[in-house]
């Protein structure tokens, strides 16, 4: 499994590595941490002429705190996610979700910015931006723009990003003392893709629920917010009566994908069961 | 435990002692010397194209312009190999009417499976290879895929194979007598119908092979990652046609084995014959894809078996019919009838009854081909029979110990023949059973169970009994016609400061053959281990042998190496005696020293025979002729196989909402007969033990109505790894057998024969309460919400 | 473009200059190129574990980067720190515990348990576990590398308390 030939670019600055991409006719990638593209490469799904590699551009790299945004680098790898205090003060959702990702190895080279650019259905950071209402820096030749997560999953590995796009930085608004969270996913092992996996983020007055986000990875061709199970939430305490409706609401706002091994209405069930896990073990005493 | 003569506290008593392996130092320090690391001047590399359909015949196939590619340094197809290698047939004489179609490295006209290799590109280095490869087009026309057993096997279906009439390639029937009546007469009884995943071994170092033919010399060498050398040589000297004296294989460090690495390989093939007509080292190694797509499968079987028994339990009969599903074409040498036929031939093996029938189908598919893999047929056999003896229990509201207790063959009660026909030397079932209960702590985890299901958490105990075939002799390949020995050889010399070298026929694959062969020619002549040093695993340098296979390594090479020494020992105590004018039966060697036997004083070191032997004949009386070599051969001859036994026990939790299983723990009674190194007897029960589990909860090849293997990627076929694993206890009962001095069986199938029957069983202990049984593996979180009727 | 690349990177404390060709990973870098041959390659896409090495001091797949992307970093591979006596307690630990058969992983689970106790602190059984989750083995079936990570953290931690 050898890859196909191709040219190597290191460029130092964003601007410089847009300008390669599209002198290269858009015959290239951008690689960052390459823990996704390099076996695509290997396996010689993709083959491009030019390969940018961007994991070392300052501008993409850092966590800071920002009027009430935490904003990540798009090269900030997943290790730094999971260790980082700010995240786990800030963003504990984010800290919640990192251990799943993969394996420790993995962590250590793969990016943040990354894994939402691939937009993998069954990766768990690009969920975890919609359940965080995040805001995407995009920067392109054209200049820099910003896309919120809602708009920016578009379909199987599609996002809003246009060829020679890369993603700058990700901003989540930051927890408050009312925000309570959950994430967990279901997978055969360890690391491995999960079959059914959820965040949930939940901002509390009182002990009722005043708003809520919740989305899903691996029950469709993208990560998925489930905005009925979310209304049936509002306003109303964390009951197991409450949180009995908000699964049986998921039936309207999944629509999974099946096989012979694991059919549509196993995933059905199992997000069901992992949205009422999640929202049961929340603590919502205020 | 039954201490060997005189138990540990003798000087030099290495058999039955737990110590390190030697040869697993340079593995530590990334020294290891596998082929995949093997490079030798003026080597270039391999690259096959493949087909992509599982079925068709070869319209065209057009190489010019891999061929043009720089880099490229030949290309070959069917005709080129064809012209120097003779084709083979996997079959043996003892199959009657097994059928099988020949095979060349390349076809000349039909594909029979997706990723067969079709084209052979070599090439500077693998990405060029690689390259070359997709410039290679290939017209194949597509004919529909026979992918599924049943309809393989129907009356009237398509023969996969022209010439042949049907799709069977083997069926057999076997009949004691008086099963009929004993259903008849029997109160009850239970039938279930079974689905065992098909495997692939999913070894870490994929396949590899380095040949290097020298046309000056007509001479082949072949660096080939395989359990089995000797075979090897035969092959390659037999089908391409050179002298057998001209033929070296030499197998290094291997990667892991478990069987697969055992049987002829198109890509070898076509690798050797590459070597031969261009002259120069061939490189190939497997990558994973390939791997998945060319590995032999193994375990492809659906079952339906009864058992009948009586008010109290006891067993009166069982019946069984056992479909497989192999590939195009049986494996060569050993065929793909192995499995088939251990199957059912062990199946209810543990027990005391005599009315048994079964019947076999062997059956051709548009596949992989499959064949010996650990534990061959055991897991099958086993899962089938414990199964059975768990509904049969539950039927009648009896605890699995005690109703096994009332059927097992009593252990006061040998040697025995089984119903389908195997001689049990003797076994200790009672006892096995009786220490699993003790290591489990049976009457605690009851408790816990009944604690749990309080909370609503669903435990689940399993147990299983098992036998295992070790030792084999020549029933098992020899009388079939196969080129496979049933002995071993083993040269043992003293070298001139006085060390021991002892090269042996059997081969290391990490079990720890070469340290167990150290620790008996150490005991055997009274050194310390540290002085031998064991070589195995290169036909120029060793007897030839029957290698590693059917856990024959320990009890047959072991008692390979055990004469061997005692043979070098009376030599140099015949040297010995005329140098010190004693005679020989007064002397001993402990330490490296020969020693008066009565008082243990130290007369003459070993380094000092020596250096008179090798240096100073001289001063020996006139017509010594010392002989500080000695090369011995040993076939056992006693029963065909020394059986093994033991029980297993699985604790599960069931997460009766999601499907998914959580192993908490397992153990394992484990009785091989004398333990010559209790350390790596363990760690070998534990590795089969964790592939036993992964085929119960994670492994299988999923294949489409097309014959294509649509999950052949290690993200897709899960192994078992780390966080899904339990702690595994092991406790031992020791029967030596008596055909040898040594007493040892084998045990490196042990784990695997057994796991999986243990986690069925307890998987449906946790599900009893929803009156629902798995018989099925893996046991998927899909399979077990479905069995539930969630969904 | 099959023209090789200039690149500088330190491999086991050596200094390395030298050119590859860009599609060269940095797995195959080390064992074909500088004959580093303990780092194993499994299955050439992150699923096997088999082929970690240490970069920036930090385990990664080596096959899963170019060997152009290291340019500047600092390698560690088995042979290394075997040199620099970095891994020798594991090593014996692994060893009188036979937490090896084969050897094909064993470079990685050395590499892997290098990052685990890198840490410092005493990892349970399940932490180790779950450390190891992308490393296959398929001989030992694992428990005896968990007690072999384990007894050399336990090790370590005695000897930093007494010192």
């Amino acid at each position: 499994m050898k890859a196909r030939a191709f040219d190597y670019v290191r460029p130092q600055t964003v601007g410089d590595a847009l300008r390669v991409f599209d002198d290269a006719g858009g015959d290239a990638a951008y690689i960052a941490g390459g823990q996704s593209l390099v076996p695509a490469l290997a396996l010689r799904l993709q083959a491009p002429a030019v390969l940018i590699d961007i994991a070392r551009l300052e501008e993409l790299h850092g966590i800071s705190l920002e009027d009430g945004w935490l904003r990540i680098g798009a090269a900030t790898r997943h290790v730094e996610i999971l260790t980082s205090d700010l995240v786990a003060r800030h963003a504990p959702l984010l800290a919640k979700a990192a251990p799943f990702v993969a394996h420790p190895a993995i962590r250590n080279k793969g990016t943040f910015g990354g894994s939402l650019a691939l937009a993998d259905p069954a990766s768990e950071f690009p969920a975890m931006a919609l359940a965080l209402d995040a805001d995407i820096e995009i920067a392109s030749t054209e200049g820099d723009r910003r896309v919120a997560a809602e708009d920016f999953f578009l379909g199987l590995y599609e996002t809003a990003l246009q060829p020679g796009e890369m993603i700058r930085a990700v901003r989540v608004p930051i927890a408050t003392a009312s925000s309570r969270c959950a994430f967990d996913e279901l997978s055969r092992r360890r690391g491995d893709y999960a079959l059914v996996g959820c965040g949930v983020n939940v901002q509390l007055a009182e002990s009722r629920v005043d708003s809520v986000r919740i989305a899903f990875l691996s029950v469709g061709s993208m990560p998925m917010r489930a905005t009925t199970a979310e209304s049936a939430l509002v306003g109303h305490p964390l009951t197991r009566d409450q949180i009995r409706v908000a699964q049986d609401a998921l039936a309207r706002d999944l629509d999974p994908p099946g096989d012979e091994h694991v059919p549509a209405e196993m995933r059905l069930h199992l997000a069901r069961v992992l949205l009422g896990r999640l929202l049961g073990g929340l603590d919502t005493a205020a | 435990m039954n201490a060997f003569a005189g138990g540990l506290d003798r000087p030099n008593s290495y058999i039955g002692r737990s110590v390190s392996r030697p040869n697993a130092k340079r593995l530590l320090e990334g020294r290891g010397r596998y082929v995949t690391d093997l490079v030798l001047p003026r080597m270039v590399h391999a690259a096959f194209v493949r087909s992509p359909y599982a079925r068709g015949r070869i319209v065209a196939i057009d190489i010019a312009e891999a061929a043009a590619l720089p880099g490229v340094r030949a290309v070959f197809t069917g005709v080129d190999l064809a012209a120097i290698c003779t084709p083979w047939v996997g079959t043996l004489d003892h199959f009657a009417h097994m059928k099988s179609p020949p095979q060349l490295p390349l076809p000349l006209e039909q594909v029979s499976w997706s990723g067969q290799p079709l084209v052979l590109v070599i090439a500077d280095s693998r990405a060029i290879a690689e390259d070359a490869a997709e410039l290679v087009m290939v017209d194949i026309e597509d004919q529909p895929a026979l992918a599924d057993p049943v309809a393989a096997m129907a009356l009237g279906a398509e023969p996969l194979n022209a010439g042949f009439s049907d799709n069977i390639c083997f069926a057999s029937r076997l009949d004691s007598g008086g099963v009929d009546d004993a259903f008849a007469a029997s109160e009850h009884s239970v039938e279930q119908s079974f689905v065992f995943g098909r495997h692939t071994a999913v070894t870490l170092e994929p396949r590899a092979i380095v040949a290097d033919y020298d046309p000056s010399e007509g001479r082949l060498t072949a660096h080939h990652a395989t359990q089995t050398p000797y075979q090897f040589q035969d092959v390659y000297s037999r089908h391409f046609g050179l002298s057998e004296a001209n033929v070296r294989v030499i197998a290094p460090d291997i990667g892991g084995s478990f069987g697969m690495k055992l049987h002829v390989y198109h890509e070898e093939m076509a690798v050797v014959g590459a070597s031969i007509l261009l002259g120069r080292p061939v490189k190939f190694v497997a990558d994973r894809m390939e791997s998945f797509v060319s590995d032999i499968h193994a375990r492809d079987h659906r079952v339906t078996a009864r058992l009948a028994f009586d008010a109290s339990g006891r067993i009166a009969g069982m019946e069984v019919d056992d479909v497989t599903a192999i590939g195009a074409f049986s494996s060569y040498p050993r065929t793909s009838a192995v499995e088939g036929n251990q199957v059912v031939r062990l199946m209810g093996a543990p027990y005391d009854f005599a009315a048994y029938r079964a019947s076999l189908s062997v059956v051709f598919q548009n596949k992989v081909q499959t064949s010996q893999y650990r534990a061959v047929g055991h897991p099958i056999a086993c899962a089938v029979t414990e199964c059975l003896v768990d509904a049969a229990a539950r039927h009648l509201g009896l605890d699995p110990f005690e109703i096994r207790a009332r059927n097992v063959i009593a252990d006061d009660n040998y040697p025995r023949t089984s119903p389908t026909g195997y001689q049990f030397e003797q076994l200790s079932h009672e006892a096995c059973l009786a220490r699993l209960r003790v290591l489990m702590d049976y009457d605690a985890l009851l408790n816990q169970q009944a604690q749990a299901r309080e909370k609503g958490v669903l435990l689940g105990i399993g147990i299983a009994l098992f036998v295992e075939i070790t030792n084999p002799g020549p029933a098992f390949y020899g009388v079939g016609g196969g080129r496979i020995s049933a002995q071993d050889g083993a040269i043992i010399k003293l070298t001139p400061a006085g060390e021991v070298h002892c090269s042996i026929s059997v081969t290391e694959q990490g079990q720890g053959t070469e340290t167990i062969i150290g620790q008996i020619v150490a005991d055997q002549l009274g050194v310390d281990r540290a002085t031998v040093r064991v070589m195995t695993g290169d036909t120029d340098t060793t007897p030839y042998g029957g290698a590693t296979w059917a856990c024959r390594g320990a009890g047959i090479g072991g008692e390979t190496a055990l004469q061997a020494a005692r043979k070098l020992k009376a030599n140099l105590l015949s040297v010995a005696s005329i140098v010190l004018q004693a005679q020989p039966d007064e002397l001993d060697i402990r330490d490296g020293w020969v020693v008066e036997r009565t008082t243990g004083q130290q007369r003459i070191s070993l380094a000092e025979i020596a250096r008179i032997a090798f240096f100073r004949s001289d001063t020996l009386p006139a017509g010594t002729q010392a002989q500080l070599s000695v090369a011995l051969h040993y076939v056992p001859q006693g029963y065909p196989f020394a059986f093994t036994n033991g029980a297993q026990g699985c604790l599960v939790e069931v997460d009766a909402d999601t499907g998914f299983v959580k192993v908490l723990k397992h153990w394992v009674v484990e009785d091989c007969g004398r333990i010559i190194n209790p350390l790596l007897v363990d760690e070998q029960i534990r590795g089969g033990v964790v592939q036993g589990l992964g085929a119960a909860f994670f492994e299988e090849c999923l294949y489409d109505e097309q014959g294509q293997l649509t999950n052949a990627s290690l993200a897709d076929y899960l192994v078992p790894m780390a966080v899904e694993m339990p702690d595994i206890a092991i406790d031992h009962v020791e029967t030596p057998t008596r055909d040898t001095e040594l007493g040892a069986k084998g045990c490196g199938e042990a784990g695997t024969a057994a796991a999986s029957a243990a986690a069925m069983n307890a998987v449906n202990d946790a599900l009893s309460g929803h009156g629902v049984a798995m018989t099925q593996i893996p046991m998927t979180p899909t399979r077990i919400l479905r069995a539930l009727g969630t969904i | 473009m099959t023209a090789k690349m200039a690149i500088s990177l330190t491999v086991n404390g050596e200094e390395v200059e030298t050119l590859v060709a860009t599609r060269t990973t940095l797995a195959d870098f080390l064992r074909q190129d500088l004959q580093l041959t303990g780092t194993h390659t499994g299955c050439e896409m992150g699923a096997c574990g088999a082929c970690l090495v240490l970069v920036d001091d930090r385990p990664v797949h080596a096959c899963l980067m170019f060997a152009v992307q290291a340019e500047g970093a600092v390698v560690e591979t088995v042979e290394g720190l075997t040199m620099r006596r970095a891994i020798s307690d594991l090593q014996s630990a692994f060893h009188e515990r036979n937490a090896l058969q084969c050897g094909f992983c064993t470079p990685g689970m050395l590499v892997s348990a290098y990052g685990i106790l890198a840490a410092g602190a005493l990892p349970s059984r399940e932490e180790i576990r779950d450390a190891l989750s992308g490393n296959y083995c398929r001989c030992t079936g694992y428990e005896a590398i968990v007690d072999a990570i384990e007894q050399t953290a336990r090790l370590r931690h005695e000897q930093e308390e007494q010192a």
